[in-house]
């Protein structure tokens, strides 16, 4: 599945849920999946793992590891809170959130807080090494739920928000047909294949939309981060 | 036994500034009044018994002290003072001496030489006062004795009922009537200067003004002194009250969580574990229950519309509630994607049978655990797209007799000016598009 070879040293991964059952279910999914044999994601090594935000940048920090799983709902100010104590000493750690939540808030603000991607916890474990690299790789990824809240989000309808500044608060059409695939399960590769572009092109759009995303203002994305004040 | 901070000799109140020898006189009557003002609440309210060490006479002003936990000098200065009203202090003196049992080890504190020549003096002044107002006649002290021995007894009385709570709750009341600095005292003086002339007026209506009218400004002087004393209590119990509410709301919350937690839950985690061995059941079950308990979390219609004003009725609710079951009947986990959302009026029913149809096919036919159906409403259109990444099919080599495509879902969607489009092939999945027109466009909400 994987488009980027993974690096010969192998992607260190670091684990951040305050549920210890669910990091050993992981850890052990991440092992099973990573050595199922050629073709599969190999060469993800968890590092560490933490089950607070104390101890999620304390580790992050010490330990530096490629991509960090990062749960929605800690202790202590939550997923948003690590991006925010992180994400400026350290900018090149990457941030895939892991989450049951289906709240679009929940998603919405560890993505605006500077997450490169979103999948639910049922994610099984192929999809979940796939994910880490194409995250470590650069790419965002986008659950088709994920997708169905930016899209909601960026919706033109009649009540929307005015545009304020077109080049953040509009998606171009083919970056609206690319989430809408997007949201109908398909893969970098089906939609590459459906609009009759590269996968890099798919990639470009994707992370084109992660951006509007975390830096538009429009009212929409504001108002459910304002709803549960979270901005 | 609550645990209370210790404030030594003085109850610390913010904002007052006054220190406790200023503070008015506590009064502590004849059976144990509670003495307003510096108050120290001890981790331990002694029982009243009379004093052994400290004693002058019966010992009873050194337990009273000991009692309230204020310093025995002030309890033998009021009744002293009470001493001098007509004899009632010694009165008081005299029946608590009778009544108060013994304390075993109590009196704690043996009394300085200083103290016993103090006490001795405020004995010898008690009596000559008591004396002196006798020879004086009860023409003065007759009107403050009355009612002040009726008001002592009364708060004699309800301070014995009282439980240790509510007598710590009282003390800190007490405390808090004094409270507010100087205009805290101000607003005591005002308070009892208007209950003093009330009373007065109301005793002396020997004056020349009309009875009624007077008797009536008595009344009404006397009220507003005590409304004005009783500031504190008044807002303490408002506030009590409040947080009363506050408290019962929690616990009904909580119930209502535990009551939910336990009629689903709790439930099919029982059903799990019977079932046990049957592993499509067991998936069933817990996808049933993880779909009730996100659209309890999530709001009326979960799958994301938290936030969101619900629209009763609305297509997404309608097409949630088909998806559920199917993944009832046929243990398959249907991810639910919305965009938009609109009524699900009577136009968008074959749309909402085909899509249930589609997931169906894909349930029983592709072989799969996971559909997924996306749908989104636009002005003039609805779109659902049902997928599963199962076996497939080969459109041409459906057999005649399978009417379940044909039927249900194109006829159906054709009927009603809608279209519909099969992805499919051997190995490839299936995805089944349907779109039907809206109605009236521009009624979105």
């Amino acid at each position: 599945m994987t488009e980027q070879a993974p690096p010969p040293q192998g992607v260190t991964v670091f684990l951040v849920d305050d549920h210890a059952l669910f990091r050993s279910g992981v850890k052990a999914e991440l092992s099973r999946a990573g050595s199922a044999g050629p073709g599969t994601g190999a060469g993800i090594l968890v590092i560490g793992e933490a089950g607070s935000v104390d101890e999620a940048v304390a580790g992050i920090g010490h330990l530096r590891p490629d991509v960090v799983l990062l749960d929605v709902h800690l202790p202590g100010g939550g997923g948003a809170e690590v991006l925010r104590r992180v994400r400026a000493a350290q900018p090149d750690v990457v941030f895939l959130a892991l989450s049951v939540s289906d709240a679009a808030e929940d998603v919405i603000a560890v993505i605006r807080a500077g997450a490169r991607g979103y999948v639910t916890k049922t994610i099984s474990g192929r999809e979940l090494v796939d994910a880490v690299h194409r995250v470590h790789a650069g790419d965002p990824v986008f659950s088709p739920r994920l997708a169905g809240f930016v899209l909601d989000a960026f919706s033109q309808r009649p009540g929307a928000a005015p545009v304020g500044d077109p080049e953040l608060d509009l998606l171009t059409p083919r970056e609206r047909d690319v989430l809408r695939l997007l949201a109908r399960g398909y893969a970098y590769k089906e939609i590459a294949a459906e609009l009759f572009i590269s996968v890099k092109t798919v990639e470009t759009h994707v992370s084109s939309v992660l951006r509007k995303t975390q830096l538009s203002n429009r009212y929409a994305l504001s108002r459910w981060a304002s709803d549960r004040r979270l901005v | 036994m609550t645990l209370m901070t210790h404030p030594g000799r003085r109850v610390t109140i913010p904002g007052v500034s006054t220190p406790p020898e200023h503070a008015p006189v506590p009064s502590p009557g004849p059976v144990g009044v509670p003495a307003p003002g510096p108050a120290p609440e001890p981790a331990t309210r002694a029982v009243l018994c009379r004093g052994r060490s400290g004693r002058v006479v019966g010992g009873v002003a050194s337990g009273i002290a000991d009692h309230l936990g204020v310093p025995v000098l002030w309890v033998r200065v009021v009744f002293v003072v009470l001493a001098g009203l007509g004899g009632a202090g010694l009165l008081g003196y005299g029946l608590l001496w009778a009544f108060v049992p013994e304390g075993a080890d109590a009196g704690d504190r043996p009394g300085t030489a200083r103290e016993q020549q103090q006490a001795i003096g405020l004995v010898a002044l008690g009596v000559g006062l008591a004396l002196a107002a006798a020879a004086l006649g009860n023409s003065w002290s007759g009107w403050v004795t009355g009612p002040l021995g009726v008001a002592l007894v009364g708060a004699a009385v309800v301070w014995r009922e009282a439980d240790e709570t509510q007598r710590r709750r009282w003390m800190s009341g007490a405390g808090a009537v004094f409270g507010g600095g100087r205009t805290g005292v101000l607003r005591v003086l005002a308070g009892v200067g208007l209950v003093v002339a009330g009373i007065t007026v109301f005793l002396l209506n020997q004056v020349d003004l009309g009875q009624v009218q007077f008797g009536l400004l008595a009344v009404v002087a006397t009220l507003v002194g005590v409304a004005v004393l009783t500031v504190p209590w008044w807002l303490r119990l408002v506030r009590d009250l409040g947080e009363e509410r506050r408290a019962r709301i929690r616990t009904e919350e909580r119930a209502e969580i535990a009551a939910h937690l336990h009629d689903s839950v709790l439930q099919t985690l029982a059903l799990i574990q019977q079932q046990s061995g049957s592993g499509r059941e067991v998936r069933r079950l817990a996808r049933g229950q993880e779909r009730e308990l996100r659209s309890w979390l999530y709001g009326p219609l979960g799958y994301g519309r938290a936030g969101r004003e619900p629209v009763r009725g609305s297509l997404s609710e309608t097409l949630a509630a088909v998806a559920g079951e199917v993944e009832d009947t046929y243990a398959v986990s249907v991810e639910v994607v919305f965009v938009g959302d609109c009524p699900a009026d009577e136009a968008l029913a074959p749309l909402v049978l085909a899509s249930r149809e589609a997931m169906v096919n894909a349930a029983r036919h592709a072989g799969v655990g996971e559909v997924s159906l996306y749908a989104e409403v636009e002005p003039t259109e609805v779109h659902v797209f049902v997928r599963d990444r199962g076996a497939g099919f080969d459109p041409g080599a459906v057999p005649e007799d399978r009417h379940g495509l044909a039927d249900s879902i194109h006829g159906r969607m054709e009927r009603h000016g809608g279209t519909v489009k099969v992805r499919t092939g051997p190995g490839e999945g299936t995805e089944v598009q349907l779109a039907m027109p809206r109605p009236e466009s521009g009624e979105h909400t």
